[in-house]
């Protein structure tokens, strides 16, 4: 909605715009993930580039009509290229009056309000906390907004009578009866919904009858009532030729997972313990058996974690899902698995913290606890992944460290990947490179921890083996025989060796790169994880107005690409964004020694292009 | 260790390790080692189809003197770690070390979701009522009012019993034995290493450092046969020297109470006969108070049933049997796609 020309030869009443950021706001019974998930899949088919980001309450069904109990979804869809879910909504969507509370602040100067006026009964204003009701008492005139007050439920109560359905069923139809109008407003057909609500509700015929009866007089009633100034058409994004589909963060995850034992062809083990938001990761890799998967739905997250360091040792994928709070419980038995060295992944998704935090809110404070939380000299590689997409290409990468190099690996995303979603290229499986795997089967001079000489990686020796048999375990280890050993001189070289080999990965993992901008300059923009988006366009939209900043977004974070001190020094300053205190820019500083200033935010939010502006121009400018 | 034998051959010497035993002197646990040393040769394994695990203490030491594969891991986490061992390679025979404190007090959660879900493991739990590589610290199954250092007036909590325990979260095979008793334990052994699913030995093992003699005044020889009733599936629960008592359940009070054969009208066919496959019984005779009656040691319990392991198994086979083989590249490109 940056740019609004009307044109007239193909579409008279349409305004090709840019773009637009759209949010849907509602109760958390209102339906509105999956009208954000039809709305997303409606802008994918007509080729537009987009991002989504869902916002929902840690409470499964909060009571209705609170301020607590508002659920969102909004998605940027763009004919150019998108990197972030935007952060300002052009267009709101408010179903309720505690929709309209909770989200009216973001709404841009100059958007879209589109609220139901047929929730705004006394019950419900006093619930969000309106003396008044907002949409009668002249406190949104002259606001910079355009609003569509319409009684949706009242319309969709009439749209659906012939179906018979209940009065508390049909009032469910509404949100599609709203996905009807924005199919209106953005020039979408109906019939992929349509389809899509023969599938899902396909055992009643009287809710798919019903549902698409509300879809349609939602479409039509953006025809002929008087809200033609507000049609719109966002033209294809010119995106590299191939095959494409949406992805989610943990989709993409668990997928890449499926990738690493295909690649790598051995079988592989989850073990998880249900929580917010890794479950998805467990419930993905769930359905497909058919894979050479075992999912191992465990009694706590200390036995998820020691019943794939158990599957590793017999010589499959260990692989362990969780966010904050089950890394800290899972932190003894890492150490084992980095002084046992058996190959091991740590997906740690991460969301609010300390202790429960904000579960269903999105934070990077874990960067400190997987690189440093553990007892004793315990190093671990870890990495992260960038965007929804990119978790498939690092759960591939963790695979393939875990096994090359014999040692743990954290993959940090976080709730905003996981829960995200993006256009993908579909990759040519053949073309991924092979994950080389070899176990050790000649008994002549065999012992336990025998290394490669180049990777440090001991050899791996599964039961089963006949003539290999040995014991390991968490006593430490004689460096020449694997036997345990109390050795003073012994512990301090197995201490420095298990700390070169994770040292040495950095010669196995591409150069830090810059993203955006030049090579060298006057400020560097470093990120990691999930800011990607939201840095990337704040820069690009900084040099366009002509400022010298550049941005690097690191991906492997122990250890730090080999090339990233040198690169660093070539920045008069460097600034690091993330959401936490302040971690990333702490490893920074005590391992290259540069001045690097930190820009935290602990909101539970993403960072927003402007903010992140605001921030470059003043770090410029002083 | 480069030499490869086969399974029939094997001997008690093929399955020692070349690692000096660093148990105390006198420790019950040499004796435990010697005797499942000596029984494994018997179950038709190779050395490298079997995989002992452990957590942390005295017992958890044991698979490093075991010529097999052996992992001793962190405390009380054993049952996990044979969790993922045995579904990632149900071939294998897995075998699990605990103790007391290991098992049942910072290890009770695995413990119980392990017997619970039947996976197919054995697990051979040394019972010494304390603490011993912490240096003598009460532990989850000593008596009330221990004095130990850590519990100077006497400990306040109740103990646990290991193999009611067992029972109680739906162990499918529970038994009992004696450090000492060879040939006892010896039986105990094969019979769980026959049973399809989670074994659970509980072993009275004395530590001769911080809790001798706990079980002297059952298992001394002038003792046991007054002090203890042997259980075997079909045979009549009787005790004491000449098999002059007997085990007999109250129909009033529902519970087991001790007769004298041939007194007060109480004939043999009065003794109540093992069946090892009912519950309440085991349940019962894992749970008689001591010393008003005898220990009930042998295999209380006992039943079939589907492993977890093996479900598992069943599973991922149907899956492939239903959808075929996974490709991921098809997978890629399922669902709602477009072309550009």
């Amino acid at each position: 909605m940056t740019t609004s020309t009307p044109v007239s030869d193909t579409t008279p009443h349409r305004h090709v715009i840019k773009g637009a950021v759209v949010r849907f706001a509602g109760d958390s019974g209102d339906g509105m993930q999956v009208t954000g998930d039809q709305f997303t899949a409606a802008a994918a088919l007509a080729q537009n580039d987009l991002a989504t980001f869902p916002d929902f309450p840690a409470e499964i069904r909060a009571p209705a009509g609170t301020l607590y109990g508002v659920s969102g979804f909004q998605i940027h869809f763009s004919s150019q290229d998108v990197f972030t879910p935007g952060d300002a909504p052009d267009v709101l969507v408010a179903m309720n009056p505690a929709a309209l509370k909770t989200n009216l602040r973001d709404l841009k100067q100059g958007g879209l309000l589109i609220v139901n006026s047929g929730t705004f009964n006394a019950t419900n204003l006093k619930k969000a906390g309106y003396a008044e009701n907002p949409l009668e008492d002249g406190s949104m005139d002259g606001a910079g907004y355009s609003v569509l007050a319409i009684d949706i439920s009242k319309l969709t109560l009439l749209s659906v009578k012939e179906t018979g359905l209940s009065t508390k069923e049909a009032n469910r139809c509404k949100n599609f009866w709203t996905l009807g109008l924005m199919f209106w407003i953005y020039g979408r057909p109906m019939e992929p919904s349509i389809k899509w609500i023969e599938m899902k509700f396909g055992k009643r015929p009287e809710l798919v009858a019903a549902n698409i009866a509300a879809l349609k007089a939602g479409h039509a009633y953006g025809e002929t009532a008087e809200v033609s100034h507000f049609s719109y058409e966002v033209p294809k994004a010119p995106v590299a030729p191939g095959k494409y589909r949406n992805i989610g963060g943990n989709q993409a995850t668990a997928w890449g997972l499926l990738a690493a034992t295909e690649l790598s062809g051995l079988e592989l083990t989850l073990g998880a313990y249900p929580i917010t938001p890794a479950s998805d990761v467990l419930h993905e890799l769930s359905k497909f058996k058919n894979f050479g998967v075992t999912t191992i739905q465990a009694e706590d997250e200390i036995a998820a974690i020691c019943a794939v360091i158990g599957a590793s040792y017999a010589g499959k994928i260990g692989v362990t899902s969780t966010s904050g709070p089950g890394v800290a419980l899972k932190m003894e038995a890492v150490g084992l698995a980095v002084t046992t060295e058996l190959p091991l992944v740590i997906i740690d998704i991460q969301r609010g913290g300390p202790s429960t935090g904000l579960p269903t809110k999105t934070e990077q404070a874990d960067l400190l606890q997987a690189v440093y939380g553990r007892n004793g000299e315990a190093p671990v590689c870890v990495i992260a992944a960038a965007t929804p997409g990119d978790c498939f290409y690092m759960a591939i990468e963790a695979v393939r460290l875990a096994l090359k190099f014999m040692c743990p690996v954290f993959l940090l995303t976080d709730g905003y990947l996981a829960n995200g979603a993006e256009p993908w290229a579909i990759p040519d499986v053949a073309s991924l490179p092979k994950i080389e795997v070899t176990f050790r089967k000649d008994p002549e001079g065999f012992h336990p921890f025998l290394r490669d000489p180049v990777t440090l990686a001991r050899n791996w020796a599964i039961p089963g083996t006949p003539g290999l048999m040995h014991r390991i375990g968490g006593i430490e280890k004689d460096f020449n025989s694997g036997h345990i050993s109390y050795n003073p001189d012994n512990h301090e070289l197995m201490t420095k060796t298990r700390a070169a080999k994770i040292a040495g990965i950095a010669d196995d993992v591409p150069e830090q790169k810059i993203e955006v901008g030049n090579e060298s300059g006057k400020l560097l923009v470093l990120g990691w994880g999930s800011t990607y988006g939201s840095i990337r366009e704040a820069v690009t939209r900084c040099r366009e107005r002509g400022l010298d900043v550049s941005h690097a977004h690191v991906r492997y974070l122990n250890p730090f690409p080999r090339n990233l001190g040198e690169l660093l020094k070539r920045f008069d300053r460097v600034l690091v964004p993330e959401l936490n205190n302040g971690q990333l820019v702490k490893m920074i500083r005590s391992q290259y020694l540069v001045p690097a200033e930190s820009m935290p935010k602990i909101q539970g939010q993403p960072f927003k292009i402007a903010e992140l502006e605001d921030k470059i121009r003043q770090v410029m400018e002083s | 260790m480069t030499n490869i034998i086969e399974p029939t051959r094997l001997t008690k010497k093929d399955f020692e390790t070349d690692q000096d035993v660093r148990w105390c002197p006198g420790c019950g646990d040499y004796a435990i080692l010697a005797t499942v040393q000596r029984v494994m040769p018997e179950l038709g394994v190779p050395l490298e189809q079997m995989v002992w695990v452990s957590g942390i203490g005295c017992s958890s030491r044991f698979p490093y003197y075991m010529n097999t594969y052996g992992f001793h891991t962190i405390h009380g986490r054993a049952p996990a770690f044979a969790m993922g061992i045995k579904t990632a390679n149900p071939s294998l025979s897995v075998w699990m070390a605990t103790g007391d404190g290991d098992g049942l007090s910072i290890g009770g959660n695995h413990l119980m979701h392990c017997l619970r879900r039947n996976l197919d493991i054995k697990i051979l739990m040394f019972n010494n009522r304390i603490y011993g590589l912490t240096k003598g610290q009460y532990s989850p199954t000593s008596e009330v009012g221990k004095v130990t250092k850590s519990t100077p007036l006497g400990s306040a909590d109740q103990p646990v019993d290991p193999a009611a325990f067992a029972l109680g979260v739906n162990g499918s095979f529970v038994a009992r034995s004696i450090d000492t008793e060879a040939q006892h334990l010896s039986e105990v052994l094969r019979r769980a290493a026959k049973h399809k699913g989670t074994a659970f030995m509980e072993v009275y093992q004395n530590c001769n450092v911080f809790n001798d003699g706990a079980f002297d005044s059952f298992r001394e020889k002038d003792v046991k046969a007054e002090r203890t009733v042997r259980v075997e599936h079909g045979k009549p629960l009787v005790f004491g020297t000449g098999n002059d008592k007997g085990l007999r359940l109250n129909p009033k009070s529902m519970q087991l109470e001790v007769v004298k054969i041939g007194e007060g009208g109480v004939g043999a066919d009065d003794v109540l006969v093992h069946d090892e496959t009912n519950s309440t019984l085991a349940f019962m005779l894992a749970r008689m108070p001591y010393p008003e009656f005898p220990v009930a040691l042998g295999v209380l319990f006992a039943e079939e049933r589907p492993t977890y392991d093996g479900t598992v198994v069943e599973q991922q086979a149907a899956a492939v049997t239903k959808v075929g083989k996974g490709s991921l590249q098809k997978l890629l490109n399922s669902g709602s796609t477009w072309e550009i």
